[in-house]
């Protein structure tokens, strides 16, 4: 197989960018049948950021909703509905595929010098099979039953009652598993088999690192979200009773396949974008990054402790005492690679000629909101505090601090990072500096204001 | 396949040898679920579901006959996946 590998051909690099078609088709043609891995990084592209919009937008319409007591423009079902498509939108179609497979579709052969990925018409699948995944979404939507009503967690036993096309959806974020562990293969094998003459692994730049270890937790997560979501469908279509504690099920278990999965889903949402901060810090700050193998050996770490940790979304659930604690105790040692990457990062800058560019604002911006979210993420991994703050927009400050302000904000750093390189033109500078700020202020009005009244008891799921 | 790649023609013999000893661990599996086995019976479930991924992993996946690198990724997963069993068993057997 290797050999295989080895021989595939390589295409004359230099004047064929992606502006050319590679195959014998011309027109859109030639991009949906392409196997250029820049080409499908940017039909990745175009997909998530259309989610993206889908997401925002209905989050904004939650806002509204909320905006007043009572019924303002939604009733409770529609309210359920869209709470659940936001969440399932932003993380399955825009967060967790957001950085792999644009970025690292784009840039992760370019950066170790492989003429494309390893398999690319694999690559060119799984962009098939996010397609399929967001299209079984959309038609769950309009199916009789209803949209999906559960939240993104789809927790038993209301995942098993919901009369809504909970099966569908489920079905949809289980073929997007699919494009997930596609590419995490592909980035794999890549780094493996494709690295130039001369890449060594200590020479391969930091994204490349941390793709790879995000590759590493696609492949053996995301498995266990696609069997966890199998269980359910089977569940809900003959009454086997795996977890539905009416049906002599645990709904524990449930959640702790699910979160097996989901957390260390979320590296493969941040590894990305460290690695992309990893990457924009040394360029703006013009000096080379300190402690680089430092950073690479954590990014590992981080992919490994990330499985060891789960159980700190159960805190509040019925599970045993023991596990409580131990849980608690290991999801502290998560600090330790990530606190070994903020200090490295912030060598780097020290005595650097620092040129605050959009790109490095973003990255500024995403160490203060990540900040707030690892923060508040202590008082969440505590089991004292835990239960005060369960279950309220604390949780949901923390999460978003976490994920917008850590993930979204690095995407835009690497929009604007990539972007000359990407398009082969320069982005309006004033424009870009002012949405850093726009955005700045607006995530920290929305959200610093949900720790306040999470604080006071404000119940996660109300309307 | 590539030319200088080594063969190892496992013949179609073994693979039904190994089928059918996947089917009679299965059929074992379902004719114990009856049986009472107290605190081993999660232990010899575990045991069974180990010797049939064994044999699938390394005879109808082939990776028996693979390079060093594809045994310690497997391993270094299985190794993860036991950890993962391990944690959660702090939940199962003190709750
Ligand atoms: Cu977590």
């Amino acid at each position: 197989m290797a050999n295989e590998i080895a021989a595939l051909p390589v295409r004359e690099a230099g004047n064929n960018f992606y502006h050319q078609s590679t195959n014998k088709h011309t027109g859109i043609l030639s991009w949906l049948l392409t196997k250029d891995h820049k080409r499908i990084g940017l039909m990745y592209m175009i997909a998530i950021m259309t989610f993206f919009v889908v997401g925002m937008i209905i989050g904004l319409l939650m806002r509204l909703e909320l905006i007043a007591p009572g019924r303002t423009i939604m009733n409770a079902q529609t309210y359920n509905t869209l709470f659940t498509l936001h969440g399932v939108i932003m993380i399955f179609l825009f967060i967790i595929p957001g950085l792999p497979a644009i970025f690292g579709n784009f840039f992760l052969p370019i950066q170790i010098g492989a003429a494309d990925v390893a398999f690319p018409r694999l690559n060119l699948l799984s962009w098939y099979i996010y397609i399929i995944g967001a299209i079984l979404v959309l038609v769950s939507l309009f199916l009789p039953g209803g949209p999906i009503d559960t939240g993104w967690t789809f927790y038993i036993p209301y995942s098993v009652r919901s009369t809504t096309n909970v099966s569908m959806a489920l079905f949809a974020a289980f073929v997007l598993g699919f494009s997930s562990i596609l590419t995490g293969i592909n980035f794999v094998t890549t780094v493996h088999r494709l690295r130039a003459p001369g890449m060594g692994f200590f020479k391969m730049p930091l994204f490349v690192w941390a793709t790879y270890a995000t590759a590493w937790i696609q492949i053996i997560a995301t498995p266990v979200v696609a069997i966890t979501i199998l269980l359910v469908i089977i569940e809900r279509a003959f009454g086997v009773g795996i977890f539905d504690p009416a049906l002599g099920g645990d709904p524990i278990l449930f959640q702790h396949m699910f979160w097996i999965y989901s957390h260390p889903a979320v590296y493969i949402m941040i590894l990305p974008a460290m690695g992309v901060v990893s990457e924009i810090i040394p360029t703006f700050s013009r000096r080379t990054i300190f402690g680089y193998k430092q950073i690479a050996y954590s990014s590992l770490a981080i992919a490994f402790i990330g499985y060891l940790v789960w159980a700190h979304h159960m805190f509040t659930s019925g599970m045993s005492d023991t596990a409580r604690w131990i849980f608690s105790l290991l999801t502290f040692i998560v600090a330790l690679p990530s606190g070994v990457k903020i200090f490295n990062w912030v060598a780097t800058m020290y005595k650097g000629s620092i040129d605050p560019q959009a790109p490095f604002l973003w990255v500024m911006n995403f160490i203060f909101l990540f900040s707030i979210g690892g923060l508040t993420g202590l008082v969440l991994g505590s089991l004292a505090t835990d239960i005060h703050v369960h279950d309220t927009y604390f949780v949901v400050a923390h999460f978003h601090y976490v994920m917008f302000g850590g993930t979204g904000t690095i995407f835009f750093a690497a929009l604007h990072y990539w972007f000359p390189k990407m398009f082969g033109k320069m982005y309006n500078k004033k424009f870009a500096n002012a949405a850093v700020a726009l955005f700045f202020i607006g995530f920290n009005m929305l959200f610093f204001s949900k720790i306040y009244y999470g604080l006071y008891g404000n119940a996660e799921k109300i309307l | 396949m590539s030319g200088n790649e080594k063969h190892h023609s496992t013949g179609y013999g073994i693979y039904i040898v190994v089928w059918l000893a996947l089917l009679a661990f299965t059929s074992i599996t379902v004719t114990i679920a009856g049986v009472s086995l107290g605190r081993y019976t999660l232990f010899i479930a575990l045991l069974i579901a180990a010797i049939k991924s064994a044999l699938v992993i390394n005879i109808f996946m082939h990776i028996k006959f693979e390079e060093k690198i594809f045994k310690v990724f497997l391993a270094l997963s299985g190794f993860t996946l036991v950890i993962i069993f391990l944690l959660t068993f702090f939940d199962f057997i003190y709750r």
